[in-house]
C-alpha cells in the first residue's frame, strides 16, 4: 500500500499522547486489583484514585463526580438508560448513535441548516410532557464539529424540571468543558477521543440525579459500573485528559484552528466545494466539506488511496459507508452524501495539512473531468 | 496496474484478489453491502453486514490489500429486489443475478473503479474475456459446468475492455487449489447457493411482502379453459414446470406442465409436455456485444441458465429480438435469451411473454 502521508481522521480517534502512554505501560506493572484488602490492593487502588483526582482536578470537579466506564459510548448508555426511569428522552437529531440508540423511544429534536439544536422545538417539547424528561445534546458534534447551545438549552431544561445530558467526547483538547460542567447533571467522556487508550471512558454525575448502573456485578465506581477497572486505560485516560486541557490552554486549540483555516482557504477556489456549518461555531479541529456531485464514500477510498486518511458519515462496524443522519438532517439534501470529515489530530502539522490539499485538489480535478 | 476487485467473500473472488495481487498489480478489494443481512435471516442481532462481508475483510487484510463495503443497500432493494418482485407479479420468472450484474456491478462499482483511478474492475465471474478482431469480446468459461457467461449478456460492450474475468481459464478444483497454495482464510467456504438475498430459501414469502398479488391463490386451467385446481400465488410456479401443481399434476393420465402465467386473470395455464415448446419467441431490454446485426443472425440460443445453446436464428428490429429457435424450446418470460457464436456471447434480451 501507499505511503501514509496524513491521519487526519482524530475525531475516530487521537493519536496517543505521550503522558497517556507512559502512565499506561507504569499502570501494566501493576498487579493489585483495586477491590483487594492487602498492600497490592492499595497499590491499585492508590492508582485508580489518583487517576480519578488527576482527572477531576484538570476539568475543575470533584474527585467523586467521575466514575470510569469502558468508553464514551458506555458512559452515554449508562446516564441515558440509567436516568430514564419514567422520564421522556429527547435528543437532538444530531447526535451519536450511542445516544440515539441508548433508549428505544427517544424523541428527535429538530437542528438547523448549521446543525445547532432548534431552542424554540426543545421548548415546545419539554412544554408539552406531561412528564418529565430527560434531554440529551452534544457538546460539539463528530462529523460536522458545530457546537451546541449547552447554556441556552440548560436553562430550558431547568425551567421545565429536564435533566440534561451531555456527550462531550470530542471536547477535551478543543473546546472548554467548564460552562457544560457548570449546567449538565451528566456528561460522557471518552479516553481515545483525547488521545488516552482505547477501553476507557468516563461518566461524570454533576448533578443531584444518580443514574441506575447497566452493569451491577462488584458495585465498583460507587455502584455505577461493576467490574474490575481497567487500570492501564484509566490510568492512561486521566493523562490524556489532563495533558489534552492543558495543550489546549497553551496554544494547541489556536495552532488547530489556523491549520484549520489553511485547510478552508486553500479548498476555497476548487469548484464545488461547500464547506458545511460555515456560519455556526465549530470546532477548532473539524471541517466538513462536501464536493458537489462526488460520493462521499468515493472520496474517502480516493484519499485513503492516496495516503490520506479522513472519513464520512458515521463508521459502521461492517466498515460501509452509510448515509450520514447528521447532515441529513440538516437538511442538505444530495450534499448530505457528498461531505468528508476532516478532523486534524493534535499531532497535525502543516506538512500533513498541505499534503491533504494537493491530493484533495487532485481528486476533485479527476472527478470533475470524468463529470464534464 | 491499478485493479479494483469485486469481493464477495466467497473463494472465487478472494482468489482473484489473491492472484492479483501475487502478480504484482495494486488491489483495491470493493465490497458491496447489498441487503440487511440481519433482516434478511431474520434474526434479531445478527450484524447487518454478515458473515460474506466479514470474510472478504478478512482477505483483504490477510493479503495487505486496501478493502472497503460499499452501501448498496438502497439501490439493490430499488434496482434488483423490488424487480424480482414486479417480475414475479407479471407472470415472469426474474434473474436477480442478471440484474445486480447490470445495474450495480458493471455499473455502479464500475463508475466508483473509474472514479478511483483504476485501470481495471475484475470479478470472481466464470466468463472469458477473448481479443477478437472487432475488439474485446465475451466467451463462455473454460470450465462449462461453472460457465456463468449467461448471466453476463448485458455488460455493456464498450465496458468489456475495462473488465477482467481471471477464473474464466480455471477450473473450480484450480481455483479451491490457489485458495488453499495462498492460505486464504475461505480457502474451505462452501460454494454460495441459491438467492443471496433470501437466504433462508423462501424467496416466495419475500415476494409475498412487496407485491401481495404475486402470492394471492388463482386457478389452474387448460388449454381450453377447464379448471383443474387451486395454485399458491404465481410467484411460485414458473413455464415448464412439472413439480409441485396439487391437483393440476395430471389431466386424466397426462402429465401436466405449466405453459404459461397469465397477470390478469391469475391462472396459470397448464397442458401436455407436447404443448410447452415454442419455435418462435422474442427478447427486449437487448444487448448487444457485437455491432447490432442487421440481416438475420444464424446463432445459438440459450434460454434458461442450466440447457446448453440451441441453433436459432435472430431478427434484430431495432428494438425486439425475434428469435426462431431450430427445434420447439422452453421459453419462460422474465428469463433472459442469451445469443452465442461458439463459445462467443454475440448479445442477449430479457424473454418476453407471447403477445
Amino acid at each position: 500500500m501507499p505511503q501514509r502521508l496524513a491521519d487526519l481522521d482524530a475525531n475516530a480517534t487521537e493519536p496517543l499522547r505521550p503522558e497517556a502512554r507512559a502512565a499506561a505501560i507504569a499502570a501494566l506493572d501493576l498487579a493489585g486489583n483495586p477491590s483487594s484488602v492487602h498492600a497490592e490492593g492499595r497499590a491499585a487502588r492508590h492508582l485508580l484514585e489518583g487517576a480519578r483526582e488527576h482527572m477531576a482536578a484538570a476539568l475543575g470537579i470533584r474527585p467523586a463526580q467521575v466514575h470510569f466506564t469502558a468508553g464514551g459510548t458506555e458512559a452515554n448508555a449508562t446516564a441515558i438508560a440509567g436516568l430514564a426511569h419514567g422520564r421522556r428522552v429527547l435528543v437532538s437529531a444530531t447526535e451519536h448513535d450511542a445516544v440515539r440508540r441508548a433508549v428505544a423511544d427517544a424523541t428527535i429534536l429538530p437542528v438547523d441548516g448549521e446543525g445547532r439544536l432548534s431552542l424554540a422545538a426543545l421548548a415546545e417539547a419539554l412544554a408539552d410532557g406531561a412528564s418529565p424528561a430527560l434531554v440529551c445534546l452534544m457538546l460539539a458534534n463528530n462529523e460536522t464539529g458545530t457546537i451546541q447551545p449547552i447554556a441556552e438549552a440548560a436553562a430550558l431544561c431547568r425551567r421545565h424540571g429536564a435533566l440534561l445530558h451531555v456527550d462531550a467526547v470530542q471536547g477535551p483538547g478543543r473546546i472548554p468543558l467548564g460552562p457544560a460542567l457548570a449546567v449538565a447533571d451528566t456528561m460522557a467522556l471518552s479516553a481515545h477521543k483525547a488521545g488516552g487508550a482505547k477501553g476507557a471512558g468516563a461518566l461524570l454525575v454533576l448533578g443531584e440525579a444518580v443514574p441506575a448502573p447497566l452493569v451491577r456485578g462488584g458495585g465498583q465506581e460507587r455502584g455505577l459500573r461493576g467490574g474490575t477497572e481497567p487500570l492501564p486505560a484509566i490510568a492512561a485516560m486521566a493523562a490524556a485528559i489532563a495533558a489534552a486541557e492543558a495543550w489546549r490552554q497553551t496554544g494547541g486549540a489556536e495552532r488547530l484552528g489556523r491549520l484549520k483555516a489553511r485547510i478552508a482557504a486553500g479548498v476555497a477556489a476548487i469548484p464545488g466545494v461547500t464547506i458545511i456549518a460555515a456560519g455556526a461555531g465549530t470546532l477548532p479541529n473539524t471541517l466538513s466539506l462536501a464536493l458537489t456531485g462526488a460520493a462521499a464514500a468515493t472520496q474517502v477510498m480516493a484519499l485513503d488511496l492516496a495516503g490520506i486518511a479522513v472519513s464520512a458519515g458515521a463508521a459502521c462496524s461492517s466498515g460501509k459507508v452509510g448515509e450520514s443522519h447528521v447532515l441529513a438532517a440538516m437538511g442538505l439534501g444530495p450534499l448530505a452524501g457528498q461531505a468528508i470529515r476532516v478532523s486534524l489530530p493534535w499531532t497535525a502539522t502543516e506538512a500533513e495539512v498541505d499534503a491533504f490539499l494537493a491530493a484533495y485538489a487532485a481528486m476533485a480535478a479527476r472527478l470533475a473531468r470524468k463529470a464534464a | 496496474m491499478k485493479v479494483v476487485v469485486a469481493m464477495s467473500g466467497g473463494v472465487d473472488s478472494s482468489v482473484v484478489a489473491a492472484l492479483m495481487a501475487e502478480a504484482g498489480h495494486e488491489v483495491i478489494g470493493i465490497t458491496l453491502q447489498l441487503y440487511d443481512h440481519g433482516a434478511a435471516v431474520g434474526k434479531k442481532g445478527a450484524c447487518c453486514a454478515g458473515q460474506d462481508i466479514h470474510d472478504a475483510r478478512r482477505v483483504a487484510d490477510t493479503l495487505g490489500i486496501a478493502h472497503y463495503v460499499l452501501d448498496m443497500e438502497a439501490r439493490f432493494r430499488a434496482a434488483v429486489i423490488q424487480d424480482f418482485a414486479d417480475s414475479y407479479a407479471r407472470g415472469e420468472t426474474p434473474i436477480p443475478c442478471v440484474r445486480c450484474n447490470q445495474r450495480l456491478k458493471f455499473a455502479d462499482l464500475l463508475d466508483v473503479a473509474r472514479d478511483l483511478g483504476a485501470e481495471a474492475l475484475a470479478t470472481g465471474h466464470y466468463a472469458r474475456l477473448i481479443d477478437a478482431k472487432d475488439g474485446p469480446a465475451l466467451a463462455v468459461a473454460e470450465d462449462r459446468a461453472r460457465d456463468q457467461s449467461y448471466f453476463l449478456f448485458a455488460t455493456r460492450r464498450e465496458d468489456l475492455g475495462f473488465l477482467r474475468f481471471p477464473l474464466g481459464d480455471m477450473t473450480k478444483d484450480a481455483v479451491r487449489a490457489n485458495a488453499a497454495r495462498l492460505a486464504l482464510p475461505v480457502a474451505a467456504k462452501p460454494d454460495s447457493q441459491d438467492i443471496c438475498f433470501v437466504p433462508s430459501g423462501s424467496y416466495a414469502d419475500l415476494v409475498a411482502k412487496l407485491r401481495p398479488e404475486a402470492a394471492r391463490e388463482g386457478e389452474f386451467v387448460t388449454e381450453d379453459g377447464r379448471v383443474l385446481g387451486t395454485h399458491r400465488g404465481l410467484a411460485r410456479y414458473t413455464v415448464g414446470q412439472a413439480k409441485g401443481l396439487g391437483a393440476a399434476s395430471r389431466d386424466g393420465d397426462e402429465r401436466m406442465h405449466v405453459l404459461r402465467l397469465e397477470a390478469g386473470t391469475r391462472r396459470i395455464v397448464v397442458g401436455p409436455r407436447a404443448s410447452l415448446g415454442q419455435q418462435a419467441l422474442t427478447a427486449g431490454e437487448v444487448n448487444w456485444l457485437i455491432a447490432p446485426p442487421q440481416a438475420p443472425l444464424a446463432c445459438t440460443a440459450k434460454l434458461r441458465a442450466r440447457e446448453t445453446p440451441s441453433p436459432a436464428e435472430v431478427r434484430w428490429d431495432g428494438r425486439i429480438a425475434h428469435v426462431t429457435m431450430e427445434k420447439p424450446a422452453t421459453a419462460a418470460p422474465g428469463q433472459a435469451a442469451v445469443f452465442y457464436d461458439g463459445a462467443r456471447v454475440l448479445g442477449g434480451g430479457f424473454i418476453r411473454a407471447a403477445a
